[in-house]
């Protein structure tokens, strides 16, 4: 049974696994949204005080704390008991433009030129990790959810505005992977 | 221990993502360069079931837990707020190669430099918070 699981998921799995967890969040009464968790982040830092967006009752969320910290903990059971040694296995045509990019392929989830510590050793790498951070948590909460909220929980109850936001998450996916990331890197 | 179901339920969550690749930057060019089914079939997947499972949800007028109606809310209708702030949030998703719950699913995957990530996304979410009165929605 492991060693099944150790094995990468493949997507109809994880599919279903995923409308599994918004299905059973929706029966604790709960909706699945992850990046409203940055909102409430920022309320417990105090930015309720200054920010009226920020103000509000941040226990109401307490359980979606929970549940992103629990996904951490995820992510580590992932890396260490059900750790798979093979490479991703990435479309060659991607390793091809990415190389011509200057992106090695490691085999690992995310290139290590970009995703170490060395990075911290360079202004520039910082930079992308923080730029992309601000334009994930803008963009979130400007359209009102993330992958999560939207592309899931959104499409799954035919949200016209969801089908907007997620057609958006495409426009400036395409124009960063397309016409932005050859100038950046 | 009230808490520990949705602890639970973010573990699996986050082993899901992490086993299925789906928190890979990798995975993420492939998916904006056309070049692989993966992630399609990830996200199409999900939303087919979901659909399906609403559908009976509110069918059956089913209730939760709690014993309470499962309700949905219907999201704001207006165009430009989508638009903008996802395209906005599409091109931080393809520059780090994660959303929101993928950056924290990767930093306990052992990818500390998503912190920085983690970091430059509540200082957007505090910007938006901040000029949200101005932009148009």
């Amino acid at each position: 049974m492991l060693e099944l699981l150790r094995q990468p998921w493949p997507w109809y799995i994880s599919g279903a696994a995923i409308a599994f967890i918004m299905v059973l969040l929706l029966f604790f009464g709960k909706s699945f949204g992850v990046s409203a968790n940055l909102r409430t982040m920022c309320t417990i830092a105090g930015a309720g005080k200054k920010v009226k967006f920020f103000d509000f009752d941040w226990r109401t969320q307490k359980w979606n704390l929970l549940f992103l910290f629990g996904s951490v903990l995820g992510g580590l059971v992932a890396s260490t008991i059900l750790q798979n040694e093979e490479p991703l296995r990435l479309s060659a045509a991607t390793i091809e433009d990415l190389k011509s990019l200057g992106i090695a392929f490691d085999g690992g989830l995310n290139p290590s030129q970009l995703f170490t510590a060395d990075v911290l050793t360079s202004p520039k790498g910082i930079l992308v990790l923080l730029i992309g951070g601000v334009l994930v948590g803008f963009g979130a909460r400007y359209a009102g959810g993330c992958t999560s909220g939207h592309a899931i929980s959104g499409l799954s109850n035919m949200q016209l505005p969801s089908l907007i936001a997620v057609i958006g998450f495409f426009i400036g996916g395409l124009v960063m992977t397309h016409l932005l990331l050859p100038l950046i890197f | 221990m009230k808490g520990l179901k949705y602890i639970l339920t973010g573990l699996v969550f986050g082993v899901i993502m992490a086993k299925s690749e789906a928190i890979s930057w990798y995975r993420i060019q492939e998916m904006f360069r056309f070049q692989s089914f993966h992630m399609y079939g990830i996200i199409g997947t999900a939303v087919v079931l979901g659909v399906l499972a609403v559908f009976l949800i509110k069918k059956f007028r089913m209730k939760d837990t709690q014993g309470n109606p499962i309700t949905f809310q219907d999201k704001d209708k207006s165009w430009p707020r989508y638009i903008i702030g996802g395209s906005i949030f599409g091109l931080g998703w393809a520059l780090t190669g994660a959303c929101p719950g993928p950056m924290f699913v990767n930093i306990g995957y052992g990818y500390l430099a998503m912190i920085i990530v983690v970091i430059g996304a509540l200082s957007g979410t505090y910007l938006y918070g901040l000029i949200k009165d101005k932009l148009p929605h």
